[in-house]
């Protein structure tokens, strides 16, 4: 897996149940073929996107983040993406200051109808992840306790 | 509280998942699960068989909780919540894997892929449903009145609908009149019916139906309350006529000395006096004053109509009234506007003079409009011998609408037919596809075509007046490429028609807001589903019809005035609505009240009790979007069925063969 | 001393001693905590040995308030000899926490720490590149230095703890509560929080109202209405996701709080809360509009970590990234 000839990328995708999740389910019956790499969650809105879930999903070792939403002006309710584009924001620059590169974690917009984006956004962002290569975030700390009977995992 | 007992159900769909995915590896895996007592796969889950084995496992093995992978919760969600709840189980127990449209379709040549994919999504499942709660849907009473906000051909029919089905209506104008814009139409499209004889004797049922309060020159200022109880309140500005003594005679327009532009019902060819009624056939048929123009108002001079008017209905002094309703249902017809055919500068409208817009013509060739109904030039004497209409003027295009406006084609043709009627003129139309696609419009397509229009595709590039040759000499000259013949045409006219396009009223936006539903891209309201549920939107007992959900014609304006109406005549007859559970709710107790939440719900479902320090959430106005779940600081808001905790199992759940071959590194 | 009355050690591991000062801050009240407890380990007021500790029975310990974070071997050798030495553990203070002050040395690896203490910081005078060596073998024997780990931990993330007791340092009051509690017994669940379920805002008295940030000031740069919520007149106040219990004291000076109680009941990640929340009121829809507001607020990581960085879920900056190259150097960590 660490491998970065054979590396295949763990994406975690958010998506709202309105747009992105219909686009993905388009994406689906048009047969459109796109990288196994994206695992995704619904959500009913980009809106409920807790910052917390992105950190989670780096934390358990995802090599990736996409959030997908309605596009500016059509969130079905009304303004939900429009708090997704601020917090989207303020945790960008979060994680930079942790390290994290901008291609790892994004936020993009499909409409019910755009199958296409859906797929094509998917498989742009597992080419750029395979550039980067594996996150395997939580080998970031390496065990250096001598008197560890083993690794404690605080939650 | 005893051990959650999960059973998994992975489908095959025939071929459809099994082609791709190892549902049988998928299922075995998944008996490996945590929680999980019984985990199989089954040809068809959502055939009566697969949905029975689900009803007859909860029963024998005491499941707590349901999984089923198969396709898009879109699809079958309903089915299996339903299965669930046919056996004793809550629905809301029940989870689903989307492995058809996320996986096995999306991944036909990666059986490894796909299949680790499906066990993600099913761990993730499996580890987010032992979370779930038991929900209990909603449910408020519908009072039984109704408010149409719109008094167009498409809320008119929303009314008279209601109305006639024996429930009340408030139907809200902006206007002096109801009647919208195909009160300034002369004839209307395929069959060319007189406008007025089709409409007005509907809005004369309107304006005397027992069970409609009209309330025109009236427009609604606050929205509180939710489904079922909405409280509205209306401002019904002064008309300074007294509806309950004034007949309607007339004497007070005739002489009135004030005469103004009328830019809404003449589109700004004719005029209207200070005092005015707005058409002949207004409902209701009562005049206002426009305060602005009258001299009256401006210098405190004239009252020429009071002394007129022989039944004394003149009050200078009426002041406007706050009307507070009511209502179980909404429904807004708010219609569209036209396009401003100056932004397009190159067509040269405002500055050719012989450069109409459609309704401008709709008012030239009606009889009742400033020229009684003759085809002439601004001039108001000269015929014209050759007219040009030009279609798709500021639609289909990148730099104004990208929207189709779906009703040009039609009256292009319509327009066409009454040039050719009326003043024997060459008329060209410049088209770039011609869309005539409901019944009875292809053929009238064809019957212009037979009379002798002639038809030039291809996008009108500029409108002009600089002649090149001498035949174009104090001509309009459309130049455009002819995509047919594949070269350049100039085309002298006497007289140029642009088919603007249908807008989004400039005020879509804040009424939007004021009522809790969305715009779209192109600005018009947004349904809740484009196909499924075209005329209600995502604010329960708000519903959309007529052409402020996107353009379209009257048929279709009337058909969706009817499908709204008919929706509320279901609630109110159910004297309930059922609302999905799918809400938040704050635990008051640990909310610190730093009121970040306040300000962030789209529907102001959120109140700050300034007694008691916090905030509290209004269930029946929440639409369950979780935006205030994910904002507040202190993580006291649960978004019921998307809690923190579900998506954290199901992030963790997702997750579960990440790691596990990856070492942690040595000690550097 | 009788040897009815329950032990009690104190430690400190990697912190400022602001710890030991605030058990010394209970005044008169030190002296129920010395009627109450036998204390049979206090390195900072008392003259202990760690052979002391080592000759106790397992469990000997009734309660241990452990305070500082973990980012040596002999902060771990500790935390492990207290935790079996101890039948209640408390990590007292957010060094023990959440990793605090100590814990901000995560932004970098270790090698960046060195570096910049032993070669590059301004004052540093080390003409002959000395740096500290884990062994060193003088006349009289060998000498060892504990090892200097390149990630500070909280002590949850090397030992199992019973109770947290959070601040920077902890409120007398807190200290106070979770005293009582012990000798009464009256103790919640393991693995608790000892202290309040609301947050600072709570305790505030500031006026709160619905929220929209237009930008974002340095504290220098104005004056704040002494009435109004310090946030809603673009003061960076962590108050809002920070837990209650220490009475808001800063937001009652004047001053945005820190966050130094940490994040409350139920929140894995305290950055993320003070993230979302502010994040949520910012008076901007497009991304342009955002990134304008944003860039009054300089290192958000910084403020929204500044005491859980290592309790947080990513713990750390990044010292690889997936190609696995140090990172250290292109730190854009600026301390606010
Ligand atoms: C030039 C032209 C020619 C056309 N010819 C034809 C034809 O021949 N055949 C055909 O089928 N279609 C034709 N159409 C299309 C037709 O006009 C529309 O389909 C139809 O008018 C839509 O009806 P509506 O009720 O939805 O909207 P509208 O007719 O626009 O009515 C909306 C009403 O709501 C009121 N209103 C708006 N906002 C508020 C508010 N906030 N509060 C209170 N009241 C408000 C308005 O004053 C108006 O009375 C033509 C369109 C144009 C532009
Ligand atoms: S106001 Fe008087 S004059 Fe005018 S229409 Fe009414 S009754 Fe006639
Ligand atoms: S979840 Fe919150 S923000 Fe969304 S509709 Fe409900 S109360 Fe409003
Ligand atoms: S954001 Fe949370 S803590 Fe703050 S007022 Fe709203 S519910 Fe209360
Ligand atoms: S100043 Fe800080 S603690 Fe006080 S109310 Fe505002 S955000 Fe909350
Ligand atoms: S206001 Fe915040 S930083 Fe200040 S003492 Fe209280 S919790 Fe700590
Ligand atoms: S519903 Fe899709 S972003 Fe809000």
């Amino acid at each position: 897996m660490s491998d970065n000839g054979t590396f295949t990328p763990v994406i975690v995708g958010f998506l709202c149940n309105w747009c992105s999740y219909r686009a993905a389910d388009l994406a689906g019956t048009s047969r459109m073929g796109y990288p196994a790499t994206l695992r995704d969650i619904r959500i009913m809105c980009t809106g409920r996107l807790d910052p917390t879930f992105v950190l989670r999903a780096l934390q358990k070792g995802a090599d990736g983040v996409l959030i997908m939403g309605c596009h500016p002006g059509q969130c079905h309710y009304q303004e939900g993406n429009y708090k997704a584009i601020r917090r989207f924001a303020l945790l960008r620059r979060t994680l930079r200051q942790l390290g994290i590169e901008d291609e790892r974690v994004q936020l993009h917009w499909a409409s019910a109808a755009e199958g296409v984006r859906f797929a094509e956004t998917v498989a742009r962002m597992t080419e750029q992840i395979k550039q980067l290569g594996p996150l395997d975030w939580p080998r970031n700390w390496p065990n250096e306790d001598p008197y560890a009977v083993e690794e404690a995992v605080h939650e | 509280m005893s051990e959650p007992r999960v059973g998994v159900y992975v489908c095959h769909c025939g071929h459809n998942i099994a082609g791709t995915v190892d549902v049988q590896h998928v299922a075995e895996w998944a008996m490996g699960l945590p929680n999980v007592v019984i985990a199989r796969d089954n040809k068809f889950m959502c055939a009566s068989t697969g949905q029975e084995q689900v009803e007859e496992d909860i029963k024998q093995f005491e499941l707590t909780h349901v999984v089923v992978a198969s396709c898009s919760p879109h699809m079958h969600e309903k089915t299996f919540r339903n299965a669930c709840a046919r056996a004793g189980l809550n629905p809301y127990l029940f989870e689903m894997a989307n492995i058809r449209e996320h996986a096995s379709w999306v991944h036909p040549n990666d059986r490894e892929g796909a299949t680790n994919k499906a066990k993600a999504l099913v761990s993730a499942a499996v580890h987010r449903v032992v979370h779930q709660q038991p929900l209990e849907p909603m449910k408020v009473d519908i009072r039984p009145e109704t408010l149409v906000v719109g008094g167009g051909i498409a809320g008119i029919q929303a009314a008279l609908e209601i109305a006639d089905a024996g429930y009340h209506v408030y139907l809200v104008e902006r206007e002096p009149s109801i009647g919208g814009h195909m009160a300034m139409f002369d004839k209307t499209f395929p069959t060319l019916d007189c406008a007025a004889c089709i409409l007005t004797p509907k809005m004369f049922d309107v304006g005397g139906h027992p069970n409609i309060t009209l309330l025109t020159y009236s427009e609604v200022e606050k929205v509180d309350g939710y489904v079922g109880n909405f409280q509205v309140r209306v401002r019904k500005k002064a008309r300074m006529v007294d509806e309950s003594l004034c007949t309607g005679c007339g004497t007070c327009w005739e002489k009135c000395p004030i005469k103004v532009v009328d830019t809404v019902w003449e589109a700004g060819l004719g005029y209207r006096k200070a005092i005015y009624r707005p058409f002949p056939q207004a409902v209701p048929k009562y005049p206002v004053i426009d305060i602005e123009n009258c001299t009256y108002f401006k210098t405190g001079k004239c009252r020429m109509c009071e002394k007129v008017c022989p039944t004394n209905a003149i009050n200078y002094e009426m002041q406007d009234e706050i009307i507070d309703l009511e209502v179980g249902n909404i429904i807004l017809a708010t219609g569209y506007k036209l396009f401003d055919a100056r932004r397009i500068p190159q067509y040269g409208y405002g500055r050719l003079e012989n450069v109409f817009t459609s309704l401008e013509f709709e008012r030239l060739t009606n009889a009742s409009g400033p020229t009684e109904g003759k085809i002439v030039l601004r001039d108001g004497e000269t015929t014209p011998q050759t007219v040009a209409i030009v279609h798709c003027v500021g639609s289909r295009d990148r730099n104004y609408n990208t929207h189709c406006s779906a009703i040009c084609c039609m009256s292009s043709l319509k327009f066409a037919h009454l040039v050719m009627e009326k003043t024997g003129a060459k008329v060209y139309n410049f088209y770039i596809d011609m869309r005539p696609l409901h019944k009875g419009y292809e053929e009238f397509y064809h019957r212009i075509m037979e009379e002798g229009a002639t038809f030039i595709r291809g996008k009108v590039s500029e409108i002009t007046d600089v002649p090149r040759t001498p035949e174009e000499e104090d001509k309009l000259i459309v130049v455009c490429e002819d995509t047919l013949l594949g070269r350049q045409r100039r085309v002298p006219v006497d007289m140029v028609i642009l088919a603007a396009g249908l807008e989004p009223q400039a005020d879509a936006q804040e009424v939007a807001h004021m009522f809790g539903v969305g715009c779209g891209e192109t600005g018009f309201f947004i349904e809740r589903h484009p196909k499924l549920d075209p005329v209600a939107t995502m604010t329960e007992g708000v519903f959309i019809a007529g052409a402020c959900q996107g353009a379209k014609d009257i048929p279709d304006s009337v058909a969706q005035g009817a499908a709204a109406a008919a929706r509320v005549l279901g609630t109110i007859n159910q004297r309930q609505v059922t609302l999905e559970p799918i809400r938040a709710s704050i635990d008051e107790e640990r909310c610190s009240g730093c009121r970040i939440c306040n300000n962030l719900c789209p529907y102001n479902a959120i109140d700050f009790i300034e007694e008691k320090g916090v905030s509290r959430v209004n269930p029946a106005l929440c639409k369950g979007c979780g935006t205030c779940v994910a904002a507040c600081p202190s993580q006291v808001i649960t978004g019921a069925h998307f809690t923190f905790e579900q998506i954290m199992a199901e992030i963790d759940g997702i997750m579960i063969d990440v790691l596990s071959d990856r070492p942690v590194v040595e000690a550097v | 001393m009788s040897n009815q009355k329950p032990k009690l050690a104190l430690y400190w591991a990697s912190s400022c001693g602001g710890c030991e000062i605030a058990v010394l801050g209970l005044h008169e009240k030190i002296l129920d905590v010395a009627a109450a407890f036998e204390i049979v380990f206090w390195p900072c007021v008392m003259d202990f040995k760690y052979a002391d500790v080592e000759a106790m029975e397992d469990g000997e310990i009734d309660v241990c308030f452990f305070n500082g974070a973990i980012r040596n071997d002999e902060n771990a050798h500790l935390a492990h000899l207290l935790r079996q030495k101890s039948k209640v553990l408390v990590a007292f203070g957010s060094c023990a926490y959440g990793g605090s002050m100590p814990g901000l040395a995560n932004f970098y690896t270790r090698d960046d720490v060195l570096r910049w203490v032993y070669f590059d910081s301004p004052s540093t005078d080390n003409p002959d590149g000395v740096v500290p060596q884990k062994r060193v073998d003088v006349p009289e024997g060998e000498l060892r230095l504990p090892g200097f780990w390149d990630t500070v931990r909280t002590l949850a993330q090397v030992v199992p703890v019973d109770y947290f007791l959070p601040g920077c340092p902890p409120e007398v009051s807190s200290i106070e509560a979770a005293v009582n509690a012990i000798v009464s017994g009256e103790l919640p669940p393991p693995g608790s929080v000892i202290g309040v379920d609301v947050t600072v805002c709570d305790e505030c008295p500031r006026e709160k109202h619905e929220k929209k940030i237009k930008r974002f000031y340095r504290p220098q740069e104005i004056i704040p209405d002494p009435n109004i919520c310090l946030l809603e007149q673009g003061l960076f106040c962590a108050g809002i996701a920070t837990r209650a219990g220490c009475g808001a004291k800063c937001p009652q000076v004047g001053f945005g709080c820190r966050g130094c109680y940490g994040p409350n009941e139920g929140v894995l990640d305290h950055g993320a809360r003070i993230l979302s929340g502010i994040a949520s009121v910012l008076d901007a829809d497009t991304e342009e509009e955002v990134e304008a507001i944003l860039d009054t607020l300089p290192d958000p990581a910084g403020y929204f970590y500044r005491f859980h960085l290592p309790g947080s879920l990513l713990r750390r900056r990044g010292r690889t990234n997936g190609k696995r190259q140090p990172v250290g150097e292109a730190a854009v960590h600026e301390p606010a």
